[in-house]
């Protein structure tokens, strides 16, 4: 292995220090012994303890995952079938228009998303709770989902749909026993997306959640307001260990994936 | 004829399983197929063969139910079916691409179609396993289709396609991914499994000796219409146009004016202070109508001296040697600046060569071995 220059060593070390060193002083000071964030008085895990404790914390988590689960399955739902239709539907009036305006919601500020949502809920009577920030999550997210699917089923070989067809499928046999299964994992990232922008968002749930229903990051928020508790870097350092722990497994599956998929190929071409 | 022949496109009586009738296909202000009537014949190697873009893909797209046709009707056995969805058609196709579904095995893809049809799973299995048997895939039938050879994974597809016993099997560039070895191999696997399985069987290719090889007939086309449709030595013996001779193997053109000197006999006159060319013709020209001499290249004899009794004879220069080790092409440039090909047989070893670059030299060829061509 070739060692580093010490320009790129520098600009490596500025890089990682610039993304990860204040998520390292979380993770330290939610050992932190003291009740005063800045001040470290000792190593402790007392914090976790009380976490788990508390109540309000933990009835917020279960709402944010419940809300990350049903939105991003509802998401993944639509944004598939919107995805397919732009993709592989035949040309209709305005098809043009609807995909541009399928991806507005990428850009468009989400406080201004928030705050529309907010007048629909009102104007049409509904309470707002869980239902209301699961509807929400799934407005914004299904674009994400419907961007990535749909990415998908561009390189998608049209042939197997054909053949599946000339083999005796309905249409819809054709979609889910053939294409479905191949752009699975275009699916399953989208609703990985989803899901991950569900659970952190702030500013659309707290336009949509009500009195009933609160999300983590609403409750981190107000919390931190009333000032920084180690409880809530306990809190954090847990939920950065759980997106590490997942990022990495995703990561080691694909790559196991891709290197059995190249060892079959090379195995399949001394067979030849 | 002799009626142990299969001929049945010679019979009047013979039903045809396909006809095209009068089928129009436009797509927008492309027309793709133009006005097109064909019959095809049960247990027929039918090759509709032309270069890309002539429509023959299209041809093979409408009759698995991808496309329909713009005016006109298609017949599979007496019913038009253009109301029948794909998956409603007893029309198999295989893809060119193969179209194997990666997510499921070598058997699984087999049996795909058959569960659609909801076959009882002891037949399913027997079924799947004669298939791999005809296909000699029994090792692979566990595996997936990447993890197989390109020439495995055609005759997967093959299998696939025929595991359902179809009317018909459309069979689309099923070649084209293999090299040359393979594919010589696999045509001739290709004629012995049609056989077997008495399944008509339509190709759609490129090339030309691919359709020779393995049909029973060849459709020439271009631009949405078919050129000839013919057994393949008619199609190479007796080509209809100068385009099916020329895109038919190799071929010298020699344009000339015909004068009628007896019965189906034309002299060609085709430049000045050169002996006429005599060729025989069943189709009638005028005296002095402009027409083309097609000759191919292994008819015409190469020699030192003019030989006595040729009815044709011409004279000129080597100018090329193409050697291809069986054979030998020889470009002969003559005194108008034409070149005529003639091919030879290496009989000899090739220090015994008898012509080299330079070497003046005869042409000839007998009365019968050109076909006489209007346009």
């Amino acid at each position: 292995m070739n060692r580093l220059s010490w320009f790129n060593t520098v600009s490596l070390t500025l890089g990682f220090a610039f993304l990860y060193i204040p998520m390292i002083i979380l993770i330290i000071f939610s050992f932190n012994e003291s009740k005063l964030v800045t001040v470290w008085a000792g190593f402790s895990t007392k914090w976790y303890g009380e976490l788990v404790q508390n109540e309000a914390f933990l009835d917020a988590a279960w709402v944010t995952i419940r809300v990350a689960v049903f939105s991003s399955t509802l998401a993944t739902i639509l944004g598939t079938a919107a995805a397919y239709v732009l993709v592989r539907g035949k040309r209709f009036f305005g098809r043009t228009l609807f995909s541009g305006m399928i991806y507005a919601p990428l850009v468009m500020p989400e406080v201004i998303t928030g705050l529309s949502l907010l007048l629909l809920f009102i104007g049409i009577g509904l309470d707002r709770g869980i239902l209301t920030i699961v509807l929400a999550h799934t407005t914004f997210s299904m674009c994400f989902v419907s961007v990535v699917v749909s990415s998908r089923l561009v390189t998608f070989d049209k042939s197997l749909e054909e053949a599946a067809l000339d083999l005796g499928c309905s249409p819809a046999q054709a979609f889910g026993l053939v294409t479905l299964p191949i752009i699975a994992p275009a699916v399953i990232s989208g609703w990985l997306l989803a899901f991950t922008l569900s659970l952190d968002d702030l500013v659309i749930a707290s336009f949509t959640s009500g009195p009933s229903a609160t999300t983590l990051p609403i409750k981190i928020f107000s919390a931190v307001r009333l000032g920084v508790s180690p409880e809530i870097n306990a809190l954090s350092t847990i939920m950065i260990a759980v997106v590490t722990v997942g990022v990495i497994t995703a990561s080691l599956v694909t790559k196991r994936a891709m290197m059995r998929q190249r060892q079959d190929e090379q195995a399949a071409g001394r067979t030849e | 004829m002799n009626s142990d022949v299969f001929a049945p496109w010679d019979d009047p009586q013979a039903k045809p399983l396909i006809q095209f009738r009068n089928v129009t296909k436009r797509f927008g202000e492309f027309t793709a197929i133009d006005n097109l009537s064909l019959d095809i014949f049960e247990r027929e190697f039918f090759a509709l063969l032309g270069p890309s873009g002539c429509g023959k893909t299209t041809m093979m797209r409408m009759l698995a139910g991808f496309e329909t046709p713009t005016e006109g009707q298609i017949l599979l056995g007496g019913k038009d079916i253009d109301p029948i969805p794909p998956n409603k058609r007893a029309v198999n196709m295989m893809f060119q691409s193969y179209a194997l579904f990666p997510h499921l095995s070598v058997w699984e893809n087999i049996a795909f179609g058959l569960r659609r049809d909801r076959m009882p799973k002891h037949d399913l299995e027997d079924r799947v396993e004669e298939m791999l048997r005809l296909t000699r895939l029994e090792k692979f039938a566990r595996r997936k289709p990447h993890q197989i050879s390109g020439g495995q994974r055609q005759r997967v597809a093959l299998a696939r396609s025929l595991a359902k016993a179809p009317k018909l099997l459309l069979l689309d560039e099923p070649l084209g991914a293999l090299d040359k070895k393979l594919r010589q191999d696999t045509q001739f696997e290709l004629m012995d499994i049609q056989e077997k399985t008495g399944t008509t069987f339509v190709i759609v290719t490129h090339d030309q000796e691919e359709a020779m090889t393995v049909a029973s007939r060849v459709a020439v086309m271009d631009q949405g219409q078919l050129m000839q449709v013919a057994t393949p030595d008619r199609i190479y013996e007796n080509p209809a146009s100068v385009y099916v001779a020329d895109f038919i193997g190799d071929v010298n053109i020699i344009e000339g004016r015909a004068t009628s000197v007896g019965e189906d006999t034309y002299q060609v006159d085709w430049a000045e202070g050169q002996a006429p060319l005599t060729a025989g013709s069943a189709k009638n020209f005028e005296n002095g109508q402009l027409c083309h001499l097609a000759i191919r290249p292994e008819k015409v004899t190469i020699s030192a001296e003019r030989p006595a009794d040729a009815v044709n004879a011409v004279q000129g220069k080597v100018h090329d040697i193409a050697y291809l080790g069986n054979l030998s092409t020889y470009h002969v440039e003559l005194a108008n600046g034409t070149i005529i090909k003639a091919q030879t047989a290496n009989t000899r070893r090739i220090s015994r060569r008898s012509f080299t670059w330079e070497d003046p030299v005869w042409l000839s060829w007998t009365a019968t071995a050109a076909v006489l061509l209007a346009d």
